[in-house]
């Protein structure tokens, strides 16, 4: 037998079972983990998903950034106006969840980690399979949760854009999460039930030759709890105004609010960065240019504020999970404009601004939104004109619209085909 | 069963993989797979080799050591752009808020939260 030629090598370093000492792998700590992902990501997973359908994408090309998403847009549906916080919860959730299971996810990781160390690496196909599956939810998941925190503190070293990148890496990593969900929740469903007494399925967790422990597996547990607490702390104030936003001191747009006045509310893009330059925001230069069935309108300041002018108080919610509480917005109403422009009932409008630079200076808003009375073209915001921050000479505000969506310093509105 | 359900997955992994990958795909695989490979081979033999020595340093007490040293090296690893200063500059331009004071205030909070270990292991220490 050509096998007996071959001296049984013994497994070394991280390859023997006895390398790994930790008393407190088992199965037990590794379900309790496990289960706790399963529910987090799964929330990750549709809050993600409701922040791309938030973007409109099927509505107009301006606003799909990842227009070969074939399938994966199965599910889009025009984004709702009511309630006009939905998109301050959902979002305040993705990011701060996200943040929150940083610690578990590095638990759940080490827990498993002598599993990377198999010899040999696959022992029939399906054990290959499986190896590249886990490789695929590994990998995946540290892509998700590396773009996501590295994008919300603006640093885009990220190969490519963030709004593709983020989002097909989810589907990718979604297809080996439901694998390993479908092949290991029913074993770590039964660790939990039987507690740590009865054991069936992921024995070899348990190191062979432990070192006296250090911690208990609660107290481990603790820690982890613990880490999501402090993160959860330090961040999840940057979700609401004031002093709750001055807890979240490690975490951008955090910590006092960028000034005091009617205009001292969190900026996304200042003035100075999108490139507007005051000569073209002035009184005599700036034009509003309506364009639609009845031709083109240019209006100056002066004849929006002749407009019927109408009230809305509404939340600015960030895709990087910060939001405002509601500003008081005061302006023309996007629906009369619509009807300034010829059209009887609402229809989409694509929106242009005067910014240089940012993925969204144009933007596409769907007839739902243009109907909704609160959405407006505001000129003002609680009580005063709009500061150059906040998007004078005019902005777009939109119930539960992602921040991007309203366009600040607008243009140009053409109502109708996009 | 086991295969049926990898075979199915991986439709999903493939036909989203291709997308994720139209671009820059070299990089973009090197990220994907980097990240697992320096979280696995890098970060955790680091972490883990450091308890190790702690763990002989510090003997029954390693407690009052690694709890806050966990704690903040967790709160640098997420936030180590603001805190390490280098998105500073674009953060201040786009936000038009200071990025400053990241890195001091994760230094108070290590401070902390050693100081509150330090209290628990004397208040432990005198009770015996």
């Amino acid at each position: 037998m050509a096998r007996s030629f071959l001296p049984t090598v013994p497994a070394r370093g991280p390859f023997a079972p006895d390398f790994w000492r930790s008393p407190l792998r088992g199965p037990w700590f590794t379900s309790v983990l496990g289960v706790v992902l399963l529910g987090g990501v799964t929330i990750l997973f549709v809050t993600g998903l409701l922040s791309y359908a938030a973007y409109n994408p099927d509505l107009a090309r301006v606003n799909d950034k990842t227009p070969g998403k074939g399938l994966l847009g199965f599910y889009l549906f025009p984004w709702p106006t009511d309630p006009p916080w939905l998109y301050r919860l959902t979002q305040g959730v993705h990011v701060t969840l996200g943040l929150v299971l940083v610690p578990v996810l590095l638990a759940k990781l080490w827990s498993v980690v002598p599993r990377l160390f198999t010899l040999p690496p696959a022992r029939s196909l399906t054990h290959a399979l499986e190896r590249i599956s886990l490789l695929l939810l590994v990998g995946g998941a540290l892509f998700q949760f590396t773009t996501g925190i590295l994008n919300v503190q603006l640093d885009y070293v990220f190969p490519g854009s963030f709004y593709p990148l983020h989002f097909y890496g989810a589907w990718v990593f979604i297809g080996a999460f439901v694998a390993h969900t479908v092949l290991k929740a029913p074993t770590a469903m039964r660790n939990l039930r039987h507690m740590r007494n009865v054991r069936d399925g992921g024995e070899e967790l348990v190191a062979p030759r432990p070192d006296p422990p250090t911690v208990s597996r609660r107290g481990a547990l603790g820690l982890v709890g613990g880490g999501s607490l402090l993160l959860f702390a330090t961040s999840a104030g940057r979700s609401f105004d004031g002093p709750l936003r001055e807890t979240a001191v490690l975490t951008p747009h955090g910590g006092p609010e960028p000034g005091s006045g009617p205009g001292g509310f969190q900026i996304n893009k200042t003035a100075a960065y999108a490139g507007i330059r005051t000569a073209e925001t002035t009184e005599e230069a700036w034009r509003l240019v309506v364009t639609g069935p009845a031709g083109t309108v240019r209006l100056s300041r002066a004849d929006l504020l002749g407009l019927p002018l109408h009230s809305a108080a509404l939340p600015i919610a960030c895709v990087e999970g910060w939001s405002t509480s509601d500003q008081w917005w005061r302006g023309v109403r996007l629906r009369d404009l619509a009807a300034l422009a010829g059209h009887r009932e609402p229809v989409d409008v694509f929106v242009e601004s005067l910014q240089r630079r940012g993925a969204f200076r144009r933007g596409a808003l769907r007839a739902n939104q243009v109907a909704d009375p609160r959405s407006l073209l505001a000129l003002f915001v609680n009580g005063e004109e709009l500061t150059p921050d906040h998007g004078y000479p005019a902005r777009i505000i939109v119930p539960a619209a992602p921040g991007v969506l309203n366009t600040k310093w607008v243009a140009r509105l053409t109502f109708g085909a996009l | 069963m086991k295969p049926a359900v990898l075979v199915c997955s991986f439709v999903l992994c493939v036909y989203a993989g291709v997308r994720l990958l139209d671009g820059d795909w070299f990089l973009v695989a090197l990220w994907f797979v980097g990240a697992a490979v320096v979280h696995d081979l890098v970060l955790l033999p680091l972490y883990a080799g450091a308890d190790r020595v702690l763990v002989k340093g510090a003997g029954r007490w390693v407690n009052h050591v690694r709890v806050p040293a966990a704690l903040s090296g967790l709160l640098l690893l997420v936030w180590f752009p603001l805190i390490s200063g280098r998105v500073s500059e674009r953060y201040a331009g786009v936000a038009g808020q200071s990025a400053q004071g990241y890195a001091e205030r994760w230094l108070i909070i290590t401070a902390v939260l050693f100081v509150g270990s330090a209290v628990v292991f004397a208040v432990r220490r005198r009770r015996g």
